[in-house]
Protein backbone atom coordinates (compact mmCIF):
# COMPACT_ATOMS: atom_id res chain seq x y z
CA UNK A 1 0.00 0.00 0.00
CA UNK A 2 3.06 2.30 0.08
CA UNK A 3 2.08 3.80 -3.28
CA UNK A 4 -1.20 4.88 -1.71
CA UNK A 5 0.58 7.29 0.66
CA UNK A 6 3.54 9.03 -1.00
CA UNK A 7 6.54 9.68 1.20
CA UNK A 8 6.92 13.30 0.10
CA UNK A 9 3.57 14.30 1.61
CA UNK A 10 2.48 15.07 5.16
CA UNK A 11 -0.85 13.89 6.55
CA UNK A 12 -3.55 14.61 9.15
CA UNK A 13 -5.79 12.32 11.14
CA UNK A 14 -8.70 13.93 9.26
CA UNK A 15 -7.28 12.30 6.09
CA UNK A 16 -5.98 15.37 4.34
CA UNK A 17 -2.51 15.62 2.85
CA UNK A 18 -0.17 18.58 2.37
CA UNK A 19 2.75 18.96 -0.02
CA UNK A 20 5.11 21.62 1.35
CA UNK A 21 7.09 23.72 -1.12
CA UNK A 22 8.83 26.55 0.71
CA UNK A 23 6.07 28.65 2.26
CA UNK A 24 3.33 27.23 0.06
CA UNK A 25 1.36 24.07 0.82
CA UNK A 26 -0.76 22.16 -1.67
CA UNK A 27 -3.67 20.37 0.02
CA UNK A 28 -5.94 17.48 -0.84
CA UNK A 29 -7.52 14.33 0.62
CA UNK A 30 -5.86 10.93 1.00
CA UNK A 31 -6.46 7.67 -0.79
CA UNK A 32 -8.07 6.38 2.39
CA UNK A 33 -10.52 9.30 2.39
CA UNK A 34 -11.32 8.71 -1.27
CA UNK A 35 -11.99 5.01 -0.67
CA UNK A 36 -14.32 5.91 2.17
CA UNK A 37 -16.15 8.57 0.17
CA UNK A 38 -16.78 6.59 -2.98
CA UNK A 39 -17.63 8.50 -6.16
CA UNK A 40 -17.05 12.21 -5.58
CA UNK A 41 -19.67 14.32 -7.37
CA UNK A 42 -19.10 17.82 -6.03
CA UNK A 43 -16.27 19.69 -4.31
CA UNK A 44 -16.90 23.01 -2.55
CA UNK A 45 -13.74 25.05 -1.97
CA UNK A 46 -12.93 28.52 -0.60
CA UNK A 47 -12.06 31.43 -2.90
CA UNK A 48 -8.59 32.75 -3.52
CA UNK A 49 -7.64 35.25 -0.85
CA UNK A 50 -9.69 33.64 1.90
CA UNK A 51 -7.89 32.67 5.09
CA UNK A 52 -8.04 29.20 6.60
CA UNK A 53 -6.97 28.04 10.04
CA UNK A 54 -5.49 24.69 10.98
CA UNK A 55 -8.23 22.25 11.96
CA UNK A 56 -11.08 24.40 10.66
CA UNK A 57 -13.49 23.44 7.91
CA UNK A 58 -12.38 24.95 4.61
CA UNK A 59 -14.78 23.20 2.26
CA UNK A 60 -16.74 20.02 1.64
CA UNK A 61 -16.84 17.01 -0.62
CA UNK A 62 -20.10 15.46 -1.78
CA UNK A 63 -20.10 11.84 -2.83
CA UNK A 64 -23.12 9.96 -4.12
CA UNK A 65 -23.96 8.82 -0.61
CA UNK A 66 -22.88 11.60 1.72
CA UNK A 67 -21.28 14.97 2.34
CA UNK A 68 -17.99 15.32 4.24
CA UNK A 69 -16.18 18.35 5.58
CA UNK A 70 -12.64 19.24 4.58
CA UNK A 71 -10.35 20.30 7.44
CA UNK A 72 -7.39 22.60 6.86
CA UNK A 73 -4.15 20.81 7.76
CA UNK A 74 -2.36 24.17 8.10
CA UNK A 75 -3.16 27.87 8.49
CA UNK A 76 -2.72 30.42 5.74
CA UNK A 77 -4.18 32.37 2.86
CA UNK A 78 -5.64 30.58 -0.16
CA UNK A 79 -3.50 31.52 -3.16
CA UNK A 80 -4.80 29.01 -5.69
CA UNK A 81 -7.90 26.84 -6.06
CA UNK A 82 -8.16 23.76 -8.27
CA UNK A 83 -11.17 25.14 -10.11
CA UNK A 84 -11.31 22.33 -12.74
CA UNK A 85 -12.60 20.10 -9.92
CA UNK A 86 -16.00 21.76 -10.22
CA UNK A 87 -16.29 20.27 -13.71
CA UNK A 88 -14.31 17.09 -13.03
CA UNK A 89 -14.84 16.07 -9.40
CA UNK A 90 -13.94 12.50 -10.36
CA UNK A 91 -10.31 13.64 -10.45
CA UNK A 92 -10.40 13.39 -6.67
CA UNK A 93 -11.12 9.67 -6.95
CA UNK A 94 -8.76 8.99 -9.79
CA UNK A 95 -5.72 11.05 -8.79
CA UNK A 96 -6.11 12.30 -5.22
CA UNK A 97 -2.46 13.43 -5.03
CA UNK A 98 -2.22 14.95 -8.50
CA UNK A 99 -5.16 16.28 -10.53
CA UNK A 100 -7.33 15.87 -7.44
CA UNK A 101 -5.53 18.48 -5.33
CA UNK A 102 -7.83 21.11 -3.86
CA UNK A 103 -6.19 24.32 -2.70
CA UNK A 104 -2.80 25.93 -2.28
CA UNK A 105 -2.16 28.15 0.71
CA UNK A 106 0.56 30.60 1.66
CA UNK A 107 1.47 29.45 5.16
CA UNK A 108 0.91 31.95 7.95
CA UNK A 109 2.23 29.63 10.69
CA UNK A 110 4.94 27.48 9.10
CA UNK A 111 5.72 25.85 12.46
CA UNK A 112 2.42 23.99 12.21
CA UNK A 113 4.08 21.70 9.68
CA UNK A 114 5.73 19.90 12.60
CA UNK A 115 2.32 18.79 13.86
CA UNK A 116 1.59 16.76 10.72
CA UNK A 117 2.21 13.04 10.27
CA UNK A 118 4.69 11.56 7.83
CA UNK A 119 3.59 8.71 5.56
CA UNK A 120 4.68 5.99 8.00
CA UNK A 121 2.99 7.61 10.98
CA UNK A 122 -0.23 8.15 8.98
CA UNK A 123 -0.34 4.53 7.86
CA UNK A 124 0.30 3.44 11.44
CA UNK A 125 -2.65 5.64 12.45
CA UNK A 126 -4.83 3.97 9.80
CA UNK A 127 -3.86 0.52 11.07
CA UNK A 128 -4.69 1.47 14.65
CA UNK A 129 -8.01 3.00 13.59
CA UNK A 130 -8.97 -0.18 11.77
CA UNK A 131 -8.57 -2.29 14.92
CA UNK B 1 -36.48 1.53 11.26
CA UNK B 2 -36.37 -0.87 14.13
CA UNK B 3 -33.28 -1.15 16.23
CA UNK B 4 -31.57 -4.42 15.50
CA UNK B 5 -30.31 -6.33 18.47
CA UNK B 6 -26.80 -7.70 18.59
CA UNK B 7 -24.55 -8.39 15.66
CA UNK B 8 -25.77 -7.65 12.14
CA UNK B 9 -26.73 -10.78 10.22
CA UNK B 10 -25.08 -12.07 7.06
CA UNK B 11 -26.81 -13.24 3.93
CA UNK B 12 -25.62 -16.50 2.30
CA UNK B 13 -23.61 -14.29 -0.06
CA UNK B 14 -21.46 -12.48 2.50
CA UNK B 15 -18.27 -14.27 1.42
CA UNK B 16 -19.12 -13.82 -2.26
CA UNK B 17 -19.50 -10.06 -1.75
CA UNK B 18 -16.18 -9.83 0.08
CA UNK B 19 -14.48 -11.76 -2.71
CA UNK B 20 -15.91 -9.25 -5.20
CA UNK B 21 -14.35 -6.36 -3.30
CA UNK B 22 -17.56 -5.11 -1.72
CA UNK B 23 -17.64 -2.49 0.98
CA UNK B 24 -20.04 -3.84 3.60
CA UNK B 25 -22.35 -1.79 5.82
CA UNK B 26 -24.99 -2.51 8.43
CA UNK B 27 -28.39 -1.96 6.83
CA UNK B 28 -31.57 -2.85 8.68
CA UNK B 29 -29.65 -5.28 10.86
CA UNK B 30 -27.86 -6.93 7.95
CA UNK B 31 -24.31 -6.71 6.68
CA UNK B 32 -24.87 -5.75 3.06
CA UNK B 33 -22.70 -4.59 0.17
CA UNK B 34 -23.08 -0.83 -0.31
CA UNK B 35 -20.86 -0.96 -3.38
CA UNK B 36 -18.31 -3.17 -5.11
CA UNK B 37 -14.88 -2.24 -6.39
CA UNK B 38 -15.90 0.02 -9.28
CA UNK B 39 -18.31 2.20 -7.31
CA UNK B 40 -21.90 3.34 -7.17
CA UNK B 41 -22.06 5.34 -10.40
CA UNK B 42 -20.57 2.52 -12.47
CA UNK B 43 -23.00 0.02 -10.96
CA UNK B 44 -25.90 2.38 -11.56
CA UNK B 45 -24.96 2.83 -15.21
CA UNK B 46 -24.42 -0.91 -15.71
CA UNK B 47 -27.98 -1.53 -14.52
CA UNK B 48 -29.42 1.12 -16.84
CA UNK B 49 -27.34 -0.11 -19.78
CA UNK B 50 -27.18 -3.90 -19.33
CA UNK B 51 -28.09 -5.72 -16.13
CA UNK B 52 -27.40 -5.44 -12.43
CA UNK B 53 -27.46 -8.34 -9.97
CA UNK B 54 -28.61 -7.53 -6.42
CA UNK B 55 -28.51 -9.56 -3.23
CA UNK B 56 -31.80 -8.74 -1.54
CA UNK B 57 -31.83 -11.76 0.75
CA UNK B 58 -32.29 -9.38 3.67
CA UNK B 59 -35.88 -8.74 2.57
CA UNK B 60 -38.56 -10.68 4.45
CA UNK B 61 -40.97 -13.23 2.98
CA UNK B 62 -44.25 -13.87 4.78
CA UNK B 63 -46.72 -16.50 3.58
CA UNK B 64 -50.46 -16.41 4.22
CA UNK B 65 -52.08 -19.81 3.82
CA UNK B 66 -55.64 -20.97 4.41
CA UNK B 67 -59.11 -20.75 2.92
CA UNK B 68 -59.45 -17.09 3.93
CA UNK B 69 -55.91 -16.00 3.03
CA UNK B 70 -57.13 -13.55 0.39
CA UNK B 71 -59.66 -12.00 2.79
CA UNK B 72 -56.97 -11.69 5.45
CA UNK B 73 -54.50 -9.91 3.18
CA UNK B 74 -57.26 -7.73 1.77
CA UNK B 75 -57.92 -6.46 5.28
CA UNK B 76 -54.22 -5.72 5.87
CA UNK B 77 -53.31 -3.83 2.70
CA UNK B 78 -54.61 -1.08 0.47
CA UNK B 79 -54.64 -3.01 -2.81
CA UNK B 80 -57.44 -4.95 -4.45
CA UNK B 81 -56.20 -8.42 -3.57
CA UNK B 82 -59.52 -10.08 -4.36
CA UNK B 83 -59.19 -8.92 -7.96
CA UNK B 84 -55.53 -9.94 -8.25
CA UNK B 85 -55.24 -12.94 -10.57
CA UNK B 86 -53.20 -15.95 -9.49
CA UNK B 87 -49.62 -15.50 -10.63
CA UNK B 88 -49.82 -11.72 -10.37
CA UNK B 89 -48.10 -9.31 -7.98
CA UNK B 90 -49.08 -5.86 -6.75
CA UNK B 91 -47.30 -3.06 -4.94
CA UNK B 92 -49.32 -1.95 -1.91
CA UNK B 93 -48.92 -0.49 1.55
CA UNK B 94 -50.21 -1.66 4.91
CA UNK B 95 -51.59 1.09 7.13
CA UNK B 96 -52.36 1.67 10.77
CA UNK B 97 -55.89 2.76 11.65
CA UNK B 98 -54.74 6.42 11.52
CA UNK B 99 -53.50 5.97 7.96
CA UNK B 100 -49.79 5.93 8.84
CA UNK B 101 -47.77 3.36 6.94
CA UNK B 102 -46.75 0.07 8.57
CA UNK B 103 -44.69 -0.90 5.53
CA UNK B 104 -44.70 -0.92 1.76
CA UNK B 105 -45.05 -4.37 0.32
CA UNK B 106 -45.26 -6.51 -2.75
CA UNK B 107 -48.10 -9.00 -2.60
CA UNK B 108 -47.74 -12.12 -4.75
CA UNK B 109 -50.92 -14.13 -5.19
CA UNK B 110 -50.08 -17.82 -5.74
CA UNK B 111 -53.64 -19.08 -5.20
CA UNK B 112 -56.73 -17.79 -3.48
CA UNK B 113 -55.55 -19.71 -0.38
CA UNK B 114 -51.85 -18.83 -0.66
CA UNK B 115 -50.40 -15.33 -0.76
CA UNK B 116 -46.80 -14.22 -0.29
CA UNK B 117 -45.91 -10.75 0.96
CA UNK B 118 -42.37 -9.41 0.63
CA UNK B 119 -41.56 -6.93 3.40
CA UNK B 120 -38.67 -4.60 4.12
CA UNK B 121 -35.72 -6.10 5.98
CA UNK B 122 -35.85 -3.75 8.96
CA UNK B 123 -39.58 -4.31 9.36
CA UNK B 124 -39.84 -8.11 9.37
CA UNK B 125 -40.48 -8.57 13.09
CA UNK B 126 -42.81 -5.57 13.29
CA UNK B 127 -44.78 -6.60 10.21
CA UNK B 128 -45.16 -10.25 11.18
CA UNK B 129 -46.46 -9.24 14.61
CA UNK B 130 -48.86 -6.72 13.01
CA UNK B 131 -50.09 -9.27 10.48
CA UNK B 132 -50.65 -11.95 13.11
CA UNK B 133 -52.47 -9.55 15.45
CA UNK B 134 -54.84 -8.57 12.67
CA UNK B 135 -55.62 -11.75 10.76
CA UNK B 136 -56.73 -13.70 13.83
CA UNK B 137 -57.82 -17.15 12.81
CA UNK B 138 -58.48 -16.31 9.17
CA UNK B 139 -55.28 -17.93 7.98
CA UNK B 140 -51.85 -19.12 8.93
CA UNK B 141 -49.05 -16.52 8.81
CA UNK B 142 -45.58 -17.99 8.29
CA UNK B 143 -42.35 -15.99 8.35
CA UNK B 144 -40.22 -17.77 5.75
CA UNK B 145 -37.52 -15.08 5.63
CA UNK B 146 -34.77 -17.30 6.98
CA UNK B 147 -35.26 -20.11 4.50
CA UNK B 148 -35.98 -17.89 1.49
CA UNK B 149 -33.34 -16.06 -0.51
CA UNK B 150 -34.12 -13.27 -2.97
CA UNK B 151 -31.98 -12.01 -5.86
CA UNK B 152 -32.88 -9.20 -8.24
CA UNK B 153 -31.70 -9.27 -11.85
CA UNK B 154 -32.52 -5.88 -13.32
CA UNK B 155 -31.87 -4.00 -16.52
CA UNK B 156 -32.76 -3.77 -20.20
CA UNK B 157 -30.75 -6.94 -20.97
CA UNK B 158 -32.28 -8.93 -18.11
CA UNK B 159 -34.56 -11.15 -20.16
CA UNK B 160 -31.98 -11.89 -22.81
CA UNK B 161 -29.33 -12.68 -20.20
CA UNK B 162 -31.57 -14.81 -18.01
CA UNK B 163 -33.30 -16.90 -20.66
CA UNK B 164 -30.36 -19.25 -21.37
CA UNK B 165 -30.47 -20.33 -17.71
CA UNK B 166 -34.12 -21.42 -17.71
CA UNK B 167 -36.81 -23.20 -19.71
CA UNK B 168 -39.42 -20.78 -18.36
CA UNK B 169 -40.74 -18.66 -21.25
CA UNK B 170 -39.68 -15.26 -19.94
CA UNK B 171 -41.02 -13.35 -22.93
CA UNK B 172 -44.54 -14.37 -21.89
CA UNK B 173 -44.09 -13.06 -18.36
CA UNK B 174 -45.64 -9.62 -18.14
CA UNK B 175 -44.65 -6.84 -15.78
CA UNK B 176 -45.74 -7.77 -12.24
CA UNK B 177 -46.54 -11.37 -13.18
CA UNK B 178 -44.66 -14.34 -11.77
CA UNK B 179 -44.00 -18.01 -12.36
CA UNK B 180 -44.59 -19.74 -9.01
CA UNK B 181 -42.37 -22.67 -9.92
CA UNK B 182 -39.48 -22.65 -12.34
CA UNK B 183 -35.86 -23.74 -12.51
CA UNK B 184 -32.93 -21.41 -13.10
CA UNK B 185 -29.47 -22.92 -13.42
CA UNK B 186 -30.80 -26.08 -11.78
CA UNK B 187 -32.16 -24.21 -8.77
CA UNK B 188 -35.88 -24.32 -7.94
CA UNK B 189 -37.18 -20.75 -7.94
CA UNK B 190 -40.15 -18.48 -8.27
CA UNK B 191 -39.49 -15.85 -10.95
CA UNK B 192 -41.29 -12.51 -10.77
CA UNK B 193 -41.10 -9.66 -13.23
CA UNK B 194 -40.80 -7.12 -10.44
CA UNK B 195 -38.05 -4.85 -9.15
CA UNK B 196 -36.95 -1.60 -7.57
CA UNK B 197 -34.76 0.02 -10.22
CA UNK B 198 -37.19 1.56 -12.74
CA UNK B 199 -35.88 -0.97 -15.27
CA UNK B 200 -37.31 -4.16 -16.67
CA UNK B 201 -36.10 -7.12 -14.69
CA UNK B 202 -36.76 -10.12 -12.51
CA UNK B 203 -36.71 -11.11 -8.89
CA UNK B 204 -35.93 -14.71 -8.07
CA UNK B 205 -36.92 -16.45 -4.86
CA UNK B 206 -34.86 -19.51 -3.98
CA UNK B 207 -34.15 -21.72 -0.96
CA UNK B 208 -31.45 -20.05 1.13
CA UNK B 209 -29.07 -22.99 0.76
CA UNK B 210 -29.23 -22.71 -3.05
CA UNK B 211 -28.62 -18.97 -3.17
CA UNK B 212 -24.82 -19.07 -3.67
CA UNK B 213 -25.21 -21.41 -6.65
CA UNK B 214 -27.94 -19.22 -8.14
CA UNK B 215 -25.88 -16.07 -7.55
CA UNK B 216 -22.87 -17.55 -9.35
CA UNK B 217 -24.98 -18.48 -12.37
CA UNK B 218 -26.68 -15.07 -12.48
CA UNK B 219 -23.38 -13.26 -12.03
CA UNK B 220 -21.96 -15.11 -15.05
CA UNK B 221 -25.08 -14.28 -17.06
CA UNK B 222 -24.89 -10.62 -16.06
CA UNK B 223 -21.20 -10.31 -16.87
CA UNK B 224 -21.75 -11.94 -20.25
CA UNK B 225 -23.82 -8.91 -21.31
CA UNK B 226 -21.67 -6.28 -19.61
CA UNK B 227 -23.57 -6.30 -16.34
CA UNK B 228 -22.28 -6.58 -12.80
CA UNK B 229 -23.17 -7.00 -9.14
CA UNK B 230 -24.78 -3.91 -7.64
CA UNK B 231 -24.84 -2.79 -4.02
CA UNK B 232 -27.27 -0.81 -1.91
CA UNK B 233 -25.72 2.51 -2.92
CA UNK B 234 -26.75 2.18 -6.55
CA UNK B 235 -29.99 0.47 -5.55
CA UNK B 236 -30.82 3.74 -3.84
CA UNK B 237 -29.90 6.02 -6.76
CA UNK B 238 -31.75 3.74 -9.20
CA UNK B 239 -34.95 3.72 -7.16
CA UNK B 240 -34.73 7.46 -6.48
CA UNK B 241 -34.46 8.26 -10.20
CA UNK B 242 -37.59 6.11 -10.67
CA UNK B 243 -39.24 8.02 -7.80
CA UNK B 244 -39.83 4.82 -5.89
CA UNK B 245 -40.40 5.24 -2.17
CA UNK B 246 -38.12 3.90 0.54
CA UNK B 247 -39.60 2.91 3.88
CA UNK B 248 -37.98 4.94 6.64
CA UNK B 249 -37.52 7.89 4.25
CA UNK B 250 -40.65 8.69 2.21
CA UNK B 251 -42.85 6.29 4.15
CA UNK B 252 -43.15 6.02 7.93
CA UNK B 253 -45.88 5.61 10.51
CA UNK B 254 -46.12 9.43 10.40
CA UNK B 255 -46.98 9.58 6.68
CA UNK B 256 -50.00 8.34 4.78
CA UNK B 257 -49.97 6.86 1.28
CA UNK B 258 -52.04 9.83 0.06
CA UNK B 259 -49.42 12.30 1.28
CA UNK B 260 -46.70 10.14 -0.27
CA UNK B 261 -48.28 10.27 -3.74
CA UNK B 262 -49.31 6.63 -3.53
CA UNK B 263 -53.02 7.23 -3.97
CA UNK B 264 -52.85 4.83 -6.91
CA UNK B 265 -52.16 1.88 -4.59
CA UNK B 266 -55.12 2.71 -2.35
CA UNK B 267 -58.17 0.90 -3.73
CA UNK B 268 -61.05 2.24 -1.69
CA UNK B 269 -63.51 0.15 -3.67
CA UNK B 270 -61.75 -3.11 -2.82
CA UNK B 271 -63.40 -3.53 0.56
CA UNK B 272 -62.53 -2.86 4.15
CA UNK B 273 -58.89 -2.48 5.09
CA UNK B 274 -57.14 -1.09 8.13
CA UNK B 275 -56.77 2.67 7.82
CA UNK B 276 -59.52 3.07 5.22
CA UNK B 277 -61.66 5.46 7.29
CA UNK B 278 -58.72 7.75 8.06
CA UNK B 279 -57.66 7.75 4.40
CA UNK B 280 -61.21 8.45 3.19
CA UNK B 281 -61.33 11.44 5.51
CA UNK B 282 -57.95 12.67 4.34
CA UNK B 283 -58.94 12.23 0.70
CA UNK B 284 -62.12 14.26 1.28
CA UNK B 285 -60.27 17.07 3.05
CA UNK B 286 -57.18 16.91 0.88
CA UNK B 287 -53.77 16.22 2.43
CA UNK B 288 -52.18 19.34 3.94
CA UNK B 289 -48.72 18.20 2.88
CA UNK B 290 -47.47 16.18 -0.03
CA UNK B 291 -44.34 14.49 -1.19
CA UNK B 292 -42.69 16.56 -3.92
CA UNK B 293 -39.99 15.47 -6.33
CA UNK B 294 -37.46 18.18 -7.10
CA UNK B 295 -34.31 18.85 -9.05
CA UNK B 296 -31.66 21.12 -7.62
CA UNK B 297 -31.34 24.33 -9.59
CA UNK B 298 -28.47 25.72 -7.55
CA UNK B 299 -25.26 23.95 -6.79
CA UNK B 300 -25.97 21.54 -3.96
CA UNK B 301 -27.15 18.08 -3.07
CA UNK B 302 -30.20 17.64 -0.87
CA UNK B 303 -29.86 14.89 1.72
CA UNK B 304 -32.30 12.96 3.91
CA UNK B 305 -33.28 15.21 6.82
CA UNK B 306 -32.28 18.58 5.32
CA UNK B 307 -34.93 21.25 5.99
CA UNK B 308 -36.95 22.77 3.16
CA UNK B 309 -37.38 26.46 3.98
CA UNK B 310 -39.15 29.60 2.80
CA UNK B 311 -37.37 32.85 1.79
CA UNK B 312 -37.21 33.91 5.43
CA UNK B 313 -35.52 30.65 6.36
CA UNK B 314 -38.51 29.21 8.20
CA UNK B 315 -38.87 25.47 7.91
CA UNK B 316 -41.79 24.39 5.70
CA UNK B 317 -40.82 20.78 5.05
CA UNK B 318 -38.09 18.20 4.98
CA UNK B 319 -36.05 16.25 2.46
CA UNK B 320 -36.71 12.51 2.66
CA UNK B 321 -34.17 11.38 0.03
CA UNK B 322 -31.65 13.13 -2.18
CA UNK B 323 -28.57 12.36 -4.21
CA UNK B 324 -27.00 12.90 -7.57
CA UNK B 325 -29.01 11.14 -10.30
CA UNK B 326 -26.31 9.49 -12.39
CA UNK B 327 -28.59 8.88 -15.40
CA UNK B 328 -30.62 12.08 -15.26
CA UNK B 329 -27.43 14.08 -14.73
CA UNK B 330 -28.95 16.31 -12.07
CA UNK B 331 -29.07 16.39 -8.32
CA UNK B 332 -32.53 15.13 -7.39
CA UNK B 333 -34.59 14.64 -4.29
CA UNK B 334 -37.91 13.98 -2.61
CA UNK B 335 -39.40 15.79 0.35
CA UNK B 336 -42.57 16.70 2.17
CA UNK B 337 -43.87 20.23 1.62
CA UNK B 338 -47.22 22.02 2.14
CA UNK B 339 -49.63 20.77 -0.52
CA UNK B 340 -49.67 24.13 -2.32
CA UNK B 341 -45.90 23.90 -2.78
CA UNK B 342 -45.99 20.45 -4.35
CA UNK B 343 -47.08 21.65 -7.81
CA UNK B 344 -44.65 21.20 -10.70
CA UNK B 345 -42.67 24.35 -11.36
CA UNK B 346 -42.75 25.58 -7.76
CA UNK B 347 -39.42 26.88 -6.53
CA UNK B 348 -38.24 25.54 -3.17
CA UNK B 349 -35.23 26.29 -1.03
CA UNK B 350 -33.28 23.44 0.53
CA UNK B 351 -31.16 24.24 3.57
CA UNK B 352 -27.96 22.44 2.60
CA UNK B 353 -25.93 22.77 5.79
CA UNK B 354 -26.71 26.43 6.18
CA UNK B 355 -26.75 27.36 2.51
CA UNK B 356 -30.17 27.87 0.94
CA UNK B 357 -30.03 26.18 -2.45
CA UNK B 358 -32.83 26.56 -4.96
CA UNK B 359 -34.75 23.54 -6.23
CA UNK B 360 -37.67 23.14 -8.64
CA UNK B 361 -40.57 20.77 -8.16
CA UNK B 362 -41.06 18.33 -11.04
CA UNK B 363 -43.88 15.96 -11.81
CA UNK B 364 -43.49 12.21 -12.08
CA UNK B 365 -40.36 10.04 -12.13
CA UNK B 366 -37.00 11.66 -12.81
CA UNK B 367 -36.17 8.75 -15.09
CA UNK B 368 -38.43 6.62 -17.26
CA UNK B 369 -37.12 3.73 -19.28
CA UNK B 370 -37.77 3.74 -22.98
CA UNK B 371 -40.66 1.66 -24.32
Amino acid sequence: MSGSYPNDLLYTKDHEWARIDGTVATIGVTRFAVDQLGDVTQVDLPKEGEKVSQGDVFGSVESVKAVSDLFAPLSGKVVKVNSPLSESPENVNEEPYDEGWMIQIELSKPDEVKSLLDADAYQEFLRESAE
Amino acid sequence: MEASSGQPRKTPLYEAHRALGAKMIDFGGWLMPVQYATGIIDEHQATRRAVGLFDVCHMGEVHFRGPRATDAVQRLVTGNIGALPNGHAAYVVACYPDGGVVDDLIVYRFERDHILIVVNAANVAKDVAWFRDNVGTWCEVTDASDETGLLAFQGPQAQQALQPLTDAPLATLKHHDFFPTATVAGVPVSIARTGYTAEDGFELFAPTAEVPRLWDALLGAAQAVGGKPVGLGARDTLRLEGRLSLYGNELTNQTTPLEAGLGWVVKFEAGEFIGKQALLKQRAEGPTRKLAGFVMVGRGIARHGYPIVDEAGARIGEVTSGSPGPTVGKNIGLGYVPAAKAEAGTRLLVDCRGKFIEAEVVKGPFYKRAG
